[in-house]
């Protein structure tokens, strides 16, 4: 066609009609969080002692390993100290954000064939790809200017307009960034899955490199966008260089995905697809195996991410006694007890955090079942010799031996970064005490997603609800003296906060009793209802 | 024994009533057709019949057994061929073909190899760069591939061209040979004529007509053309008459098909010189029922 950006104006409105709830839900998310965090933080540091604590903090390796070299640590500012703590974990988000509104409209509407419609109109073959680009630079422009005045309106000395511009800008950059990047590769692959694959392997990869750099070799950091963009400094030396560096690099991967959409097929990529399997493997051969084998990268991603986690978490334990004491808001969240020592005190919120985060990938491992249902594959394995009780069996098998798991991994990536930075090492004996003693309420999570499978399948959403109550309950509780009963209507209000409290028997069989009480229920439910397909 | 058997089968959704009050019979080593528009409550049926759902009220066996209850025992037997196939986009088609065959409990890799060659799939794709029709493909071969006793395909060539849907004629046949049932539900008129011995017509949840097609013609009209030597009198006023037409000299018109006999009786005092008749078809009862006036048949 010799009109390749033919009727633009009218596709970028159509994305935009199409994404009128999640382009705002999006937006307004990322600039509330930001702006809330930059709200609270200054308050929770009010002495310059506290300050300089802070400051001798942020030299920590495994400080700068998660947020990024420290900078202005001489007069360390509300502004400096906001933007240091904020702007990679920010740019995190915008980049994501990228990612998935660019896989939406490019390859996976392709696969879809819904640009086929499209494109059978006059429309232009580059303008699918430039209106998505177009529309997710508007969008990042938009997020800067209100995360730029946002933070600038709460009327902090040290943070200035430029500054506040200079913030947005940088995670609304790279949310650019990784739109161009997602649309290079919506080229590339032939299918949505891989695209995202790609993208997030891209991001993770710019993250963990740009720790390595930030540590080691700083040509590395540069290399990565989230590292380069680090560099802008925010609140101090305001570098707007970096900003323009990376927009450059965009309009570049931009280019070339224009180039490549220009001179490929409708529905082919350039990486070709592998050819997989003839036959099937021998674990492939019942539905306990099937989910094993459907979940397999997200169990590894999981498995792996636990440990990185109880590592993340672990790398601060050193710091703890002097970070805690010094923080008022902090230390009001942790359990009062006088006869243990600040850290031992932290070990069972961490716990309890750590239980919390783990059973998110339990829940997921069961609620698959239901998207299996939504998509209309386990009439296939119920068609053949295979009961609703092997079905529903499975999920509910591996949500529970996946608890322990992730437990185990939150532990041990606990313990191996506890070693480092601990001159008093925690007992492991404890770590894995408390774990255990978590373990009763993952279960009860795995009940209760099993309940709602077996008969409100459609409100299975209800479990994660459950789950996000129960953080804000054990997480804020303390600080927000909220009162008992309501920590004990979850299952993580009722664990027995070790090292403080006595391992109890007692309390974990009336657990495990009620999650057996649950899941037979549940498979009572499934076992009469209807099945979608 | 019948293989299966339904009996006052009703299926409601809320208020919405998807069956009401369903029977048939399908007996051993019969091609059952099971035809109806968009709808109809085809596939409804044919989810009760595998357990998925259950009915709201009255009795569906397979083999004699529980629908519902006996689901898994039934299942060891039975093929299933689900209308929208749905596979798991990071299998394989070989992979998925493996796992149905294997849940069956049954395992003929000749049988599998050779299907794979007939149909023409490439088994080591990934299932989500199949085409509505491989997937359609991948349920087939992995139902011919197991040694069921009953077929139950919904609208198994929705999706196939006209080659393949000539290979999966060639394997219902065989079936039938073998002795094996199958209950086909379709909206492919010339492959419910070409394979079923038994045909059910299901229409916003009721069954209208059933019957073997021979029965079932005989309620559908006949299409005449007729040139006579003296005008034909009063030909209206008939019982079972339809649709008269005259042009020049030549009447066209439709008989119902227990009329005919009358009909031909009363004109041929008139001295016939010609006369044409196209045999009944499915599609004319088909479409005779479609459009609403199923009633009065
Ligand atoms: N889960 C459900 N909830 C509510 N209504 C349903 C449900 N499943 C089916 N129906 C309704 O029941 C009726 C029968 O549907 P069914 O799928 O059996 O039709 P069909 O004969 O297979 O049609 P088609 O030829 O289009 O496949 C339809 O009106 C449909 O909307
Ligand atoms: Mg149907």
């Amino acid at each position: 066609m010799n009109k390749p950006f033919a009727n633009i104006a009218q596709t970028i409105k159509f994305i935009l009609r199409r994404d009128r709830i999640r382009i705002p839900v999006w937006v307004l998310s990322i600039a509330i969080f930001t702006i809330l965090i930059a709200l609270m933080l200054p308050n929770l540091y009010t002495s310059s002692m506290e300050r300089e604590i802070m400051a001798e903090t942020m030299k920590n390796p495994a400080i700068i390993v998660m947020l990024g070299p420290g900078y202005g640590l001489d007069n360390y500012t509300d502004g400096a100290m906001m933007a240091h703590f904020m702007l990679v974990f920010t740019a995190l988000a915008t980049g994501i954000m990228g990612i998935m509104l660019t896989v939406r409209h490019t390859r996976e509407d392709e696969e879809e064939g819904r640009i086929e419609m499209i494109r059978s109109l006059p429309v232009g073959a580059l303008s699918p790809l430039t209106a998505t680009i177009i529309m997710i630079t508007i969008v990042n422009i938009v997020l800067t200017v209100i995360v730029g005045f946002g933070l600038y309106s709460l009327g902090f000395e040290s943070m200035d307009l430029e500054g506040s511009f200079l913030y947005g800008a940088s995670i609304g950059v790279i949310g650019i960034y990784f739109a161009a990047l997602t649309g290079l590769f919506a080229q590339l692959s032939t299918n949505s899955r891989s695209t995202l694959g790609y993208s997030f392997t891209f991001l993770i990869a710019a993250y963990i490199v740009r720790g390595i750099g930030d540590i080691e070799y700083e040509i590395l950091s540069l290399i990565s966008p989230l590292g380069l963009i680090l560099r802008t400094e925010v609140y101090v030396s305001n570098n707007w260089w970096p900003v323009f560096a990376t927009l450059g690099q965009s309009i570049l991967l931009f280019a070339l995905s224009l180039y490549l959409n220009s001179i490929r097929d409708l529905g082919a990529g350039f990486i070709p697809a592998r050819p997989g399997r003839k036959y099937a493997s021998s674990l492939l051969s019942s539905p306990l195996g099937l989910s094993i084998r459907l979940q397999r990268t997200s169990i590894i991603a999981w498995t792996v991410g636990m440990y990185v986690l109880g590592v993340s978490y672990g790398s601060i334990l050193g710091d703890l006694e002097g970070f805690l004491d010094t923080s008022g808001v902090l230390l009001k969240m942790l359990p009062e007890s006088a006869d243990y020592s600040i850290t031992e005190r932290f070990i069972t919120m961490l716990m309890t955090i750590l239980s919390i985060l783990g059973s998110i990938p339990v829940l997921l491992y069961v609620l698959k079942l239901k998207s299996e249902e939504k998509k209309a594959r386990t009439a296939h394995l119920l068609a053949r010799a295979v009961s609703k009780n092997s079905l529903i069996g499975s999920y509910t098998l591996i949500g529970l031996v996946a608890a322990p798991i992730t437990q185990l991994m939150s532990v041990l990536g606990l313990w191996s970064a506890a070693i480092f930075v601990m001159d008093n090492l925690v007992s492991m004996d404890i770590l894995f005490k408390s774990a255990l003693a978590h373990l009763p309420a993952m279960w009860i999570m795995v009940g209760l997603a099993v309940l709602l499978i077996g008969y409100l399948p459609n409100l299975t959403g209800l479990s994660w609800l459950y789950l996000g109550y129960s953080f804000f309950v054990v997480y804020m509780g303390e600080m927000l003296q909220l009162p008992d009963w309501m920590s004990n209507l979850s299952p993580f209000g009722h664990i027995p906060q070790i090292p403080m409290e006595e391992f109890s028997l007692v309390k974990m069989l009336v657990l495990i009793a009620i999650t057996a009480i649950l899941i037979v229920a549940g498979f009572v439910g499934y076992n009469t209802r209807d099945l979608e397909g | 024994m019948s293989i299966i058997s339904v009996r006052d089968l009703t299926k409601k959704f809320g208020n919405f009533t998807a069956l009401d009050g369903i029977n048939m019979e399908v007996e051993e080593g019969e091609i059952y057709g099971f035809i109806g528009p968009n709808g109809a409550g085809k596939t409804t049926t044919l989810r009760i019949l595998l357990g998925i759902l259950k009915a709201t009220r009255g009795e569906a066996k397979i083999f004699g057994k529980d629908a519902w209850k006996d689901a898994v025992e039934i299942h060891r037997n039975v093929a299933y061929v689900p209308g929208d196939v749905n596979l798991w986009p990071n299998l394989t088609g070989g992979e998925v073909i493996d796992l149905f065959v294997k849940l069956r409990g049954s395992n003929n890799k000749s049988r599998r190899e050779e299907l794979i060659e007939r149909f023409d799939l490439d088994p080591s794709k990934k299932c989500r760069t199949y085409s509505k029709g491989n997937r359609q493909k991948v349920a087939l071969i992995a139902a011919f591939a197991s040694d069921a006793d009953l077929y139950i395909l919904d609208e198994p060539t929705s999706g196939l061209d006209p080659l393949m849907e000539n290979i999966f004629q060639e394997y219902i046949k065989l079936a039938r040979e073998e002795g094996k049932s199958v209950l086909l539900s379709s909206h492919i008129l010339s492959e419910v004529e070409k394979l079923c011995d038994k045909v059910s017509i299901i229409r916003e949840g009721k069954i209208i007509e059933s019957g073997s097609l021979e029965e079932l013609r005989h309620l559908t009209r006949t299409s005449m053309m007729i040139q006579t030597r003296e005008p034909i009198e009063s030909l209206n006023r008939l019982k079972g008459v339809h649709d008269i037409e005259k042009r020049n000299n030549t009447i066209y018109f439709q008989v119902d098909g227990e009329e005919l006999d009358n009909v031909i009786k009363y004109i041929s005092p008139f001295g016939i010189i010609k006369l044409e008749s196209a045999p009944p078809t499915l599609e004319d009862l088909f479409l005779r029922h479609y459009k609403g006036d199923g009633g009065e048949a």
